[in-house]
C-alpha cells in the first residue's frame, strides 16, 4: 500500500523495451522535503525511471504513487501534483518566456486569477524576471534550463522531477541551478538524476544508484560518506625509517613505498594510526613533513558499487 | 482544457511564417480561379440569358470555386498537420503535455480543433469571395451554405487524417507525405470501382471522400454525406488517441 509519508513511491517496477529489460524490480521512495539523487552510468535506466514517475511511460509491471495517488489508475489527479523537467527541457522556442509559462499555468489548471502570481513567483525563483519578454529560442542554454525548471514548479507541485538539470551548463550556471534546487527543497520533494557526483554531495539528502536497470544502493548522504572513509594514509618522512618500523605501528596492515621518502600506510578501518604515527615520528625524529588521510572519492565508491554487484552482469551484458 | 490547447496551437501557428504563407498563397490562387469563373460566366452570359431555367452564378462560379478550393486544401492540410504531434515528439516537448494533468483525448482534440480553427479562417476567406458577387447579382444562399458546409467538413476530415499520421511518426515530412497519400487515395478510390457503364461500385463510391463533397457542392444536403464526414473524423481522432496512448506502453 501507499505510505502516506512518502510523496513518491515506486514499488517493484519493471520496464521492458522489447526484450531489453531497462528497469528490473526498482523501488524508490521519497519523503516530504527530501532530495533524492538518482545516480547511474549512462544507459542505466535513470531516465526511464524518471519518465515512469512523470507518467510519460507506463511501467511493464509494478506500481507508482504520487502524493498517495496511484499514477496508473488516476493519472490526471496524480499528475496535478507533479512537475517534470526531462533531460531536454520541453520548450517552444518561438514563444516568449511569459507566453510559455502562461500556457503551462493553463495546462496545469491553475485558476485564471492565480495565473499571474504563479508566473511571477516561478520567474522570480528561477531568476527569469528580466527575460520574461524574450523569445525562448534566443535565450542561452542556462536560461532555457531555468525556464524548464520554472515550468516544473509553476503549479507548486508536491513532487519535482529533474532529469539531469545541470547537464551542458557552465560551472557558474551549475552553481546557480544547485542553489535553486537547495532552495526548492524547503517546499517540494525532489528527485534529481545526474551523473555528476559532486552535485549529489552538494544537494541531495539521499542517494539511490541504478546500474543496468537494478537498484544497487539506497543510502543517505552520510552513509555514502561513510563508505568513502579513509583507509590509508600518505606519509612523508625526511629521514625514513625501515619498512619494518612503520609496519610495527598499531593498526597498520601494509606499507608501500610511494617515492624516496613517502609511504602509503594501509590500516584497518576501525583503527586510524595517524596520531600514533605523529607521536612516533616526533620521538624518533623521522622528520614528518606530510600526513594526508586518503579518502575514497565518490567516483571510486560509485565505480566500486556499479561494478562489484555480480548479479547484474550476466554473460550477455558483459560481452 | 481542450480549448486551451487549441488556442495554443492556433497561436503558435500564426507565429510561424508557414501559416501566413499558406493563407497568402490560398488567396492568390483562389482569387485567380474566382476571376476565371467570372470570366467564363461573362462569356456564357448571352447564351444563358436565352435559356429557360439556366444555371445561375452560384452554379457557375461559386460551386467550381469551392471545388477548386478542395484541391488546394489537399495540398495545404498535410503541411500544417504534419508537425502537430511528430514535431513535439522530436523536440521532446510532448512530455510537457504528458506530465501535465491532461488526458490524451484532450491533447488530440485540442490539437485537432486548433488546426481546424486555422482552416476555418481559411475557408471563411474563400467564402468571402463569392459574396462580392452580391454587388452585381444574387446568389443562392442555400446552395452556398451547403457548399461551405461541404468544404468545412472536407477540411476537418483531411485534418483528422493529418493528426493521425502525425501521431505515427517522429518525422514531420513522413507525416505529410503519408497524409497526402491517404487523402489522394481516398480521392480517387472510386475510379477503380466504376464499371463500363460508368456506374460506381457501392463500397468504393461510398468510401470516396470526394463524392460526398460533390453532392454538397451541388446544394444537395444529404444527411448521409454529413454522417460520412463525421464518422470519418471520429474514426481518425479515436485512432490518434489510441496511438498516443500506446506511446507510453511500448516503444
Amino acid at each position: 500500500m501507499s505510505d502516506a509519508t512518502n510523496l513518491i513511491q515506486l514499488e517493484h517496477v519493471y520496464r521492458y523495451y522489447g526484450h531489453t529489460c531497462a528497469l528490473n524490480d526498482v523501488s524508490i521512495s521519497v519523503g516530504k522535503g527530501e532530495v533524492l539523487g538518482l545516480l547511474g552510468p549512462n544507459g542505466a535506466g535513470k531516465s526511464t525511471a524518471m519518465q515512469i514517475i512523470s507518467g510519460n511511460l507506463a511501467p511493464s509491471a509494478g506500481q507508482v504513487w504520487i502524493n498517495g495517488i496511484d499514477l496508473l489508475d488516476q493519472p490526471i489527479a496524480a499528475k496535478a501534483g507533479l512537475g517534470y523537467l526531462p533531460d531536454q527541457p520541453p520548450l517552444y522556442r518561438e514563444l516568449s518566456v511569459d507566453e510559455y509559462l502562461q500556457y503551462c499555468t493553463r495546462l496545469n489548471r491553475i485558476p485564471a486569477r492565480q495565473q499571474r502570481t504563479a508566473i511571477a513567483t516561478a520567474k522570480e525563483r528561477c531568476g527569469l524576471t528580466e527575460v520574461g519578454r524574450r523569445l525562448i529560442g534566443n535565450l542561452s542554454k542556462g536560461y532555457q534550463q531555468r525556464v524548464g525548471i520554472a515550468q516544473a514548479i509553476i503549479h507548486a507541485p508536491a513532487v519535482v522531477i529533474l532529469d539531469e538539470p545541470t547537464v551542458g551548463l557552465d560551472p557558474l550556471q551549475m552553481r546557480e541551478i544547485r542553489a535553486l534546487i537547495r532552495e526548492l527543497r524547503s517546499e517540494h520533494s525532489i528527485i534529481l538524476s545526474t551523473h555528476i557526483l559532486p552535485e549529489v554531495q552538494a544537494v541531495c539528502d539521499r542517494v539511490q544508484i541504478i546500474s543496468a536497470g537494478k537498484l544497487v544502493l539506497n543510502d543517505s548522504i552520510e552513509g555514502l560518506q561513510l563508505r568513502m572513509r579513509a583507509s590509508s594514509l600518505l606519509v612523508g618522512l625526511r629521514r625514513s625509517p625501515s619498512i619494518g618500523e612503520l609496519q610495527q605501528l598499531p593498526g597498520v596492515e601494509a606499507v608501500e613505498a610511494v617515492g624516496d621518502d613517502s609511504w602509503r600506510l594501509h590500516y584497518r578501518p576501525e583503527y586510524n594510526p595517524a596520531e600514533q604515527l605523529a607521536l612516533e615520528a616526533a620521538r624518533r625524529d623521522w622528520g614528518l613533513y606530510e600526513l594526508i588521510p586518503e579518502r575514497m572519492s565518490l567516483e571510486q565508491v560509485f565505480v566500486d558499487i556499479t561494478r562489484s554487484d555480480p548479479t547484474e552482469h550476466d554473460e550477455g551484458a558483459a560481452a | 482544457m481542450i480549448w486551451q490547447i487549441a488556442a495554443h496551437e492556433l497561436r503558435r501557428m500564426f507565429l510561424s511564417p508557414l501559416a501566413w504563407s499558406v493563407l497568402a498563397v490560398e488567396q492568390i490562387i483562389l482569387a485567380y480561379f474566382f476571376l476565371i469563373g467570372i470570366d467564363n460566366y461573362m462569356a456564357l452570359q448571352p447564351r444563358l440569358a436565352m435559356m429557360q431555367g439556366a444555371p445561375g452564378i452560384t452554379d457557375l462560379i461559386v460551386a467550381p470555386l469551392l471545388g477548386d478550393a478542395s484541391i488546394f486544401l489537399l495540398f495545404a492540410v498535410p503541411m500544417l498537420t504534419m508537425r502537430l504531434i511528430s514535431e513535439e515528439r522530436r523536440g521532446q516537448t510532448l512530455s510537457l503535455l504528458l506530465s501535465a494533468p491532461v488526458s490524451m483525448t484532450e491533447i488530440v482534440l485540442g490539437k485537432f480543433l486548433g488546426v481546424t480553427a486555422f482552416f476555418m479562417i481559411l475557408v471563411a476567406m474563400i467564402g468571402l469571395m463569392p459574396l462580392s458577387l452580391l454587388s452585381g447579382g444574387t446568389i443562392d444562399f442555400g446552395m452556398y451554405a451547403a457548399a461551405l458546409l461541404g468544404v468545412a467538413l472536407l477540411t476537418a476530415s483531411f485534418i483528422a487524417v493529418g493528426v493521425f499520421m502525425s501521431t505515427l511518426t517522429v518525422q514531420p515530412a513522413i507525416a505529410a507525405v503519408s497524409t497526402f497519400g491517404i487523402l489522394l487515395g481516398l480521392w480517387i478510390i472510386d475510379w477503380a470501382g466504376a464499371d463500363r457503364s460508368g456506374e460506381y461500385s457501392g463500397l468504393f463510391g461510398y468510401l470516396s471522400i470526394l463524392r460526398h463533397y460533390q453532392s454538397l457542392l451541388k446544394g444537395v444536403f444529404n444527411s448521409s454525406d454529413v454522417i460520412y464526414y463525421l464518422l470519418f473524423i471520429a474514426t481518425f481522432i479515436v485512432l490518434s488517441i489510441r496511438r498516443l496512448d500506446a506511446d507510453r506502453l511500448q516503444r
